[in-house]
């Protein structure tokens, strides 16, 4: 479904991404794992074209986008929730979710798309009201990730969704994103959290230092000796 | 008693098109996020617009007021997709001398084209009153007043109830987060800019019966929009309809009780005492 081939990216003189290629297919979760700054975000910025130097094909569903418009890709049904979560902190949460169906795919369906949001998400309805800005963290994040689901996507890239968040609310948050992807919607999911995103995943790529070092089934590295010495600690 | 009352009453009606040409600076600055020194000459540009009208045509500037806003929209989107949209990435120095030089550009071509003489529409509402008890207001006065103001709040409520004003006030907030919800950032930006300029432009247009036209106008204002912006907060609307209300008043205040030469001096006082007191501006938000 989604097909990254060959990405090298520079900051300045620095290279952060080195020939990073993956593969996403239908119905996957698939994680990207990796410490702080090996490259993950800029790697998810390449797909959603919000960064625009970088070379290196993206295919998406049999179409090349690497020279798209951010807006095209949304289009499409490829749909980011950045990390840090940047909401409209001025805007209620409704505004938010409903900001989230701002694509052509999504604007028609835009009332059924909130009604199937507050289904999953019952507590953003109670927020509704509210300023984005005033949401705990946990909250904010949920609200992200269903402004995410507003625009209908069919692959739904995630970056960093446990970040700065109690361990509770992260297992919250990954029965989520496994219940968005039993709803038939195919997830990348972006994570530091090594542990929680390999028990969650299909399948999953080691970035380290702008590069893929590893690939596998969640399972398979999280038993893996390497990943265990480098991101968990034992 | 009754001189203070007219004295304050005179200052807010003023006020109301500071107002409007205000909240123009501000969406451009805010959504856009181009401090444009031009904002003034567009002004200009409306006046003229409205003279020729008048001149050529015996229309009176309220006639003429659809297709001034119309060619004034024209000249803002020329404008954003000529020169704005190539420098929305560089600095902001860059971004300043391109809208310094726009300025000059515009003023020259005015003084080129239209000489330096100035040019007054003269038209029945220039000299009539509109008397109530013992105020007496201009009619010009009153008409620009209501329709800035009536203006000034259908902006307000399509940035607050509409969903492509929704749309706007995110991309104010964050545009790489607007982009991801596909928002088209290029466009927003078009269209706050052309927004932006058609307000200025209605405030030229409703000055024109009171204010004579001549190239140099737009400077006088655009200092006065910078200051109200600044005084209401940046970015906030309700701020700068509220900034330009206070400096139209403080302005006719100190023109009555202390000299007309100290009404420019009564402004700028003001705006070091916000910037002192309250540095964000009066509706401004830290950050």
């Amino acid at each position: 479904m989604l097909k990254i081939s060959n990405i090298n990216s520079f900051y300045g003189e620095v290279q952060v991404l080195k020939d990073v290629s993956l593969q996403v297919e239908q119905g996957e979760i698939v994680t990207i794992i990796g410490a702080n700054a090996a490259g993950k975000s800029t790697l998810l910025s390449c797909v959603s074209r919000t960064l625009k130097s970088f070379d290196g094909q993206v295919e998406f569903n049999g179409t090349r986008i690497e020279k798209m418009k951010p807006d095209k890709i949304v289009d499409m049904g490829l749909v980011q929730c950045p990390e840090g979560r940047l909401l409209f902190p001025g805007l209620t949460v409704k505004e938010n979710l409903e900001l989230g169906a701002f694509s052509k795919r999504s604007r028609a369906s835009k009332k059924e798309r909130l009604e199937f949001v507050y289904s999953i998400l019952p507590r953003l309805k109670e927020r509704e009201r509210q300023l984005a800005g005033s949401l705990s963290g946990g909250e904010a994040q949920m609200c992200a990730i269903g402004r995410g689901l507003m625009a209908n996507p069919v692959l739904l890239m995630l970056d960093e969704p446990s970040l700065g968040l109690a361990p509770i609310v992260v297992q919250e948050i990954m029965g989520l994103i496994r219940n968005i992807r039993d709803e038939g919607t195919t997830i990348l999911l972006v994570e530091q959290n090594v542990r929680q995103s390999l028990k969650l995943a299909d399948r999953a790529y080691v970035l380290e230092n702008g590069r893929i070092i590893m690939e596998g089934q969640g399972r398979e590295l999280l038993n893996s000796e390497e990943v265990k010495k480098a991101y968990l600690g034992i | 008693m009754e001189q203070l009352i007219q004295v304050l009453i005179s200052g807010l009606l003023s006020g109301g098109i500071y107002a409007l040409a205000s909240v123009g600076l501000t969406l451009i600055f805010g959504i856009v996020g181009l401090v444009n020194f031009a904002h003034g000459d567009y002004l200009m540009l409306a006046m003229y617009i409205a003279y020729w009208f008048f001149s050529l045509l015996g229309l009176v500037p309220y006639e003429s007021m659809l297709l001034n806003l119309v060619i004034m929209a024209v000249l803002g989107y020329l404008t954003y997709k000529l020169l704005m949209e190539r420098v929305l990435e560089s600095s902001h120095s860059i971004q300043m001398l391109l809208t310094l030089g726009l300025s000059m550009v515009l003023q020259n071509l005015a003084l080129m084209l239209w000489r330096a003489d100035y040019r007054n529409i003269r038209v029945e509402v220039t000299n009539s009153t509109i008397d109530i008890g013992f105020l007496h207001l201009g009619t010009a006065k009153v008409i620009g007043f209501a329709v800035a103001i009536v203006a000034s709040i259908i902006l307000y409520y399509f940035l607050q109830k509409t969903y492509t004003g929704a749309s706007m006030r995110a991309v104010a907030q964050n545009g790489k987060a607007a982009q991801l919800m596909g928002i088209n950032l290029s466009r927003t930006y078009c269209m706050a800019f052309v927004i932006g300029t058609v307000l200025v432009g209605l405030a030229g247009l409703l000055l024109s019966p009171i204010y004579p036209a001549y190239p140099t106008i737009g400077n006088s204002f655009c200092t006065l929009c910078f200051i109200v912006v600044v005084i209401g907060g940046l970015s906030s609307v309700p701020g700068a309809i509220f900034g330009g209300l206070l400096i139209g008043v403080v302005e006719s205040l100190a023109g009555y009780y202390i000299g007309s030469a100290f009404q420019q001096a009564a402004y700028f006082l003001l705006f070091i005492l916000v910037l002192v007191f309250k540095p964000t501006g009066l509706f401004g938000h830290k950050g």
